[in-house]
């Protein structure tokens, strides 16, 4: 056939059919999604420390084990409060002359995923600790240390953020442990990680491949003493600073074993403290209100609280949901105003 | 989610029989041995038995076996025509006479088909791409080895330039733009003026088209080490300026490979031409398009990137050794291709379906929902070609099976062609929204990209580069070598592949649960990425055979040969008497 014989028609062909496809299958849509999305209004712009964590975020690729993203499928929901919708990404321009736009969805979840962690883990003094070395804090993370973003100085200046690392990390450095700027900004950009609440009225999209409702979900209307399992929920939400031995980390979180607030019948300062945080005592990190951020429900307070005063040898009452329910509820109505 | 059920969804099957096919396989020539074992101890009970029968035997039986033993050894004595005359060969009938001299450990295998006429200079080129290819393979997987022990060991170093994060685009980037895409240029300046039957136009833009590349490369992995890369997209960590460089020297070569076609003797433009210049096209306009700033902002980004990273895969690695495949599979096994019009019905169907597929890696993200199912259905069409290619090569295979046991580039084709059907279609598989659930975001991705990337293009790649440069060069590795690098490779990429394929259906299995902490899924895949560093290090000793064998095939001494045929011996005469 003349058509397969001569080189210009046959490789224009194939070239022109390929430019067709991309055309159709990526530019257009990559344009279209470009143009007709943009942040919802209530979106927060990075700040200028956050930008610039970014970036060091960008240079340490980062990305190879962290998503960004949650995916409207169930076993994403404990990684934000919806799905991740085109707005989310719609304002992130070019980073640079040399960096491209930076979504940084990723395609690998080593670790776990970022798009709320602003939220999740909000704590300067954690944060800097764990990019020290994140074994100071999870034990089995196999995340690469970053010592190059601090510095070891004799004293420390005005404003220098002082890293309080356990001596078994320490590992010959003398001095102490000062943050960088550029951890500094790094920490900050994780900081800023939220996911954006979708503007009143407006419902997120179901989350899909939903679990079957157990049955011991039904069964749970009726015996109100059936809580979710407290061991899970401390160690998504509280084992990170204050440890699976409970015995927190020294300097820098305190420790539940043994903890006159933890054992006491002061119920109320307790729940207050999980739901909205604690700044009371200068020699630990300030906790953030670890509660309303997560928006845990009065059954899953009430089962942490029952883990903490009955594990590491803790061996106290445990208290009743309705007991806790009151609180917790005083609390959403405050918080609210 | 019940296991039941999770046996009763499409992708999970497939993937399945997948992995089974290659484990029947062994399985196959395990069954075969043990027979061989249990035979020997059936026959050996028969000899006890036969042995008391012996005993028991009489004079007489004795003596008519003697008898009968001498009627049966009667035999004339080969010379009652010819008589006690010396034999001659007067027209030279009688040529390359084997004779069993020494011990065998292993078979022999053929030696590689004597060298057509090369251009000196043209062969030089070649040679020169494909050094740099070794270079970058045994750099690039050095890096990818010490990167997969740090999944074992999180603190062996604390140095920011070889971080995790760093390292990991330095790997996959030398390996695609280093090993890959050097061996593939290197090959096609052999393959197009072969093919065109006529000469390459310009020896000189061939050069400078490696030293782009180098430079590329080498630039490339220097700026992330530093911290310098593109944003974060899969193989497109190098940034612009860099990545031009390489664009650059593909546009050069692509114009020096389509002036040799266009004077080409023959009318018909063989198919191995429309791959290998496809390739180098989409190439371009694949680049082009990742690195153009006009449609990145937000979503768009990821749109491209999707786009982008497979296209890379697929329209650049695949397609390019597809057109080396249709040239050197045919040409090892002494025979035309088995259909032409399969090969044609492959390139069309690939570029129509594998254009589409790119955003099958977001999967359920915020990306328009009908561009994700684009995406499946042309996953689900990819069948077409693969089928096709792979009916096409083990057609050609067919009956000449026998040739495989007794050369040593073969295996090399046929486990390529293996994984290209397997690796391909779990692709397929992986893409089904159901198995994205389980698999997305886990280690299978990471275990996928090597069955192709290394199963197919690599050793595809060994198999041409051990074919070619004999020709070139007239040296021959040692084949006992060459099998310990296949053996090597191979179950170092199945001690690669499988556990991390187990491990991860494991941990997207307790992520759909729901019921454990995160960090107990990481906890979890410890010992599957142990096995990975294991088998990535016999791989990794594998390239090191390999990089040898090229050096053997390359620059060895001339051994010292001893002139055994007539005119050998007459012209080491001749030529020690004109020097004295």
């Amino acid at each position: 056939m003349e058509f397969f014989n001569n080189h210009k028609k046959l490789f224009g062909t194939a070239l022109a059919l390929f430019v067709a496809l991309t055309i159709i299958v990526a530019i257009l849509p990559a344009i279209n999604n470009q143009q007709n999305n943009a942040p919802l209004p209530n979106a927060v712009e990075l700040s200028e420390e956050a930008f610039l964590g970014k970036k060091s975020f960008i240079a340490n690729g980062c990305v190879a084990c962290h998503t960004q993203q949650v995916r409207n499928v169930d076993m994403d929901k404990i990684w934000g409060n919806r799905p991740g919708i085109a707005a989310d990404y719609a304002g992130i321009a070019r980073t640079g002359l040399w960096i491209n736009t930076a979504t940084l969805m990723g395609t690998e979840r080593t670790g776990p995923d970022l798009t709320n962690v602003g939220v999740r883990q909000p704590s300067a003094a954690w944060n800097l600790l764990h990019l020290y070395q994140p074994r100071t804090v999870v034990e089995q993370s196999i995340m690469p240390a970053y010592p190059w973003l601090f510095e070891t100085k004799e004293e420390l200046n005005e404003d220098d953020v002082e890293v309080i690392v356990p001596d078994e990390f320490r590992k010959g450095v003398k001095g102490k442990i000062v943050a960088s700027k550029e951890a500094l900004h790094l920490v900050a950009y994780l900081q800023s990680l939220k996911q954006t609440p979708l503007p009143d009225g407006k419902p997120a999209s179901d989350f899909l491949y939903q679990k079957k409702k157990q049955e011991s979900d039904n069964a749970q209307s009726d015996q109100p003493s059936l809580l979710p399992d407290g061991n899970l929920l401390y160690v998504n939400n509280c084992q990170a600073c204050h440890q699976a031995n409970g015995e927190g980390l020294k300097g820098a979180f305190p420790p539940l074993k043994g903890s006159t607030v933890v054992l006491g019948d002061d119920l109320e300062l307790f729940v207050n403290i999980i739901m909205l945080g604690y700044d009371a005592r200068p020699e630990y990190a300030t906790m953030n209100a670890v509660g309303l951020d997560n928006k845990l429900t009065p059954e899953e307070v009430t089962a942490i609280i029952n883990h903490e005063k009955t594990s590491w040898g803790n061996n106290a009452k445990t208290v009743t949901l309705e007991e806790v329910n009151k609180i917790v509820e005083y609390i959403n109505v405050t918080a609210k105003k | 989610m019940e296991n039941n059920a999770l046996l009763s969804e499409t992708g999970i099957i497939i993937t399945l029989v997948l992995i089974v096919i290659p484990v029947i396989a062994a399985l196959l020539i395990v069954i075969y041995k043990i027979y061989g074992i249990v035979n020997g101890l059936v026959r050996k009970r028969e000899l006890e038995k036969f042995n008391e029968y012996l005993k028991g035997l009489s004079q007489e039986e004795v003596k008519q076996l003697e008898q009968r033993k001498r009627e049966l050894e009667f035999a004339l004595s080969n010379n009652e025509l010819a008589g006690d005359i010396k034999l001659s060969d007067s027209r030279g009938l009688l040529a390359s006479i084997n004779s069993a001299e020494e011990l065998r450990f292993v078979e022999k295998k053929k030696k590689s088909q004597p060298r057509p006429y090369i251009e000196p200079k043209l062969s030089r080129l070649i040679l020169w791409y494909l050094g740099c290819a070794v270079f970058w393979l045994i750099f690039g997987t050095t890096v990818g080895e010490y990167v997969g022990i740090k999944f074992v060991a999180p603190d062996v170093d604390h140095i920011s330039w070889l971080s995790f994060g760093r390292l990991r685009p330095v790997h996959t980037n030398a390996v695609f733009w280093g090993w890959a895409s050097m061996a593939m240029m290197g090959l096609a300046y052999y393959v197009v003026p072969r093919i065109s039957n006529a000469p390459l136009a310009s020896i000189k833009t061939g050069y400078y088209t490696l030293v782009l590349i180098n430079i590329s490369v080498i630039l490339g992995s220097i700026t992330l080490m530093a911290g310098i890369n593109n944003g974060g997209g899969e193989y497109r960590e190098y940034i612009w300026p860099v990545m031009v460089l390489f664009g650059i020297g593909i546009i050069l070569s692509i114009w020096n490979f389509i002036k040799t076609i266009a004077r080409r003797s023959n009318k018909e433009i063989y198919v191995s031409n429309w791959y290998i210049i496809s390739a180098m096209m989409f190439l371009l306009v694949i680049a082009v398009v990742a690195y153009w700033p006009g449609w990145q902002n937000g979503l768009g980004e990821t749109i491209v990137q999707g786009y982008y990273m497979h296209q890379g895969v697929g329209m650049w690695f695949m397609l390019f050794n597809l057109g080396l495949m249709y040239y050197f599979l045919p040409q090892q096994l002494n025979k035309p291709i088995y259909s032409y019009s399969l090969g044609i019905l492959a390139f069309w169907a690939q570029i129509l379906f594998y254009t589409l597929i790119g955003t099958h890696h977001f999967i359920f993200s915020a990306i328009p929902w009908w561009l994700q199912t684009i995406a499946i259905v042309g996953s689900a069409g990819m069948v077409i070609p693969v089928v096709a290619g792979t009916t096409n090569f083990l057609m050609t295979f067919n009956g000449s099976w026998h040739k495989l046991s007794g050369s040593y580039t073969l295996p090399f084709y046929l486990i390529g062609i293996i994984f290209y059907f397997t690796g391909s279609l779990q692709g397929t598989a992986e893409a089904f929204r159901f198995t994205n659930l389980i698999w997305h975001f886990t280690d299978f991705t990471i275990a996928h990209s090597h069955l192709t990337m290394y199963g197919i293009i690599t050793f595809m790649l060994w198999g041409f580069i051990y074919t070619l440069v004999p020709r070139l060069t007239g040296k021959e590795p040692s084949q006992i070598i060459v099998g310990a690098h296949f053996w090597l490779a191979l179950i170092g990429l199945l001690f690669y592949t499988f556990p991390l394929m187990y491990g991860a259906t494991l941990r997207g299995l307790m992520w759909m649960e729901g019921t454990k902490s995160f960090i107990e899924s990481v906890e979890l895949m410890a010992p599957y990425w142990l096995w990975r560093a294991i088998g990535g290090s016999l791989m990794w000793l594998s390239h090191i055979l390999f990089a040898y064998n090229f050096y053997v095939m390359v620059k060895s001494k001339e051994k010292i040969g001893i002139p055994l045929s007539p005119a050998e011996i007459l012209v080491a005469k001749e030529e020690l008497e004109s020097k004295l």
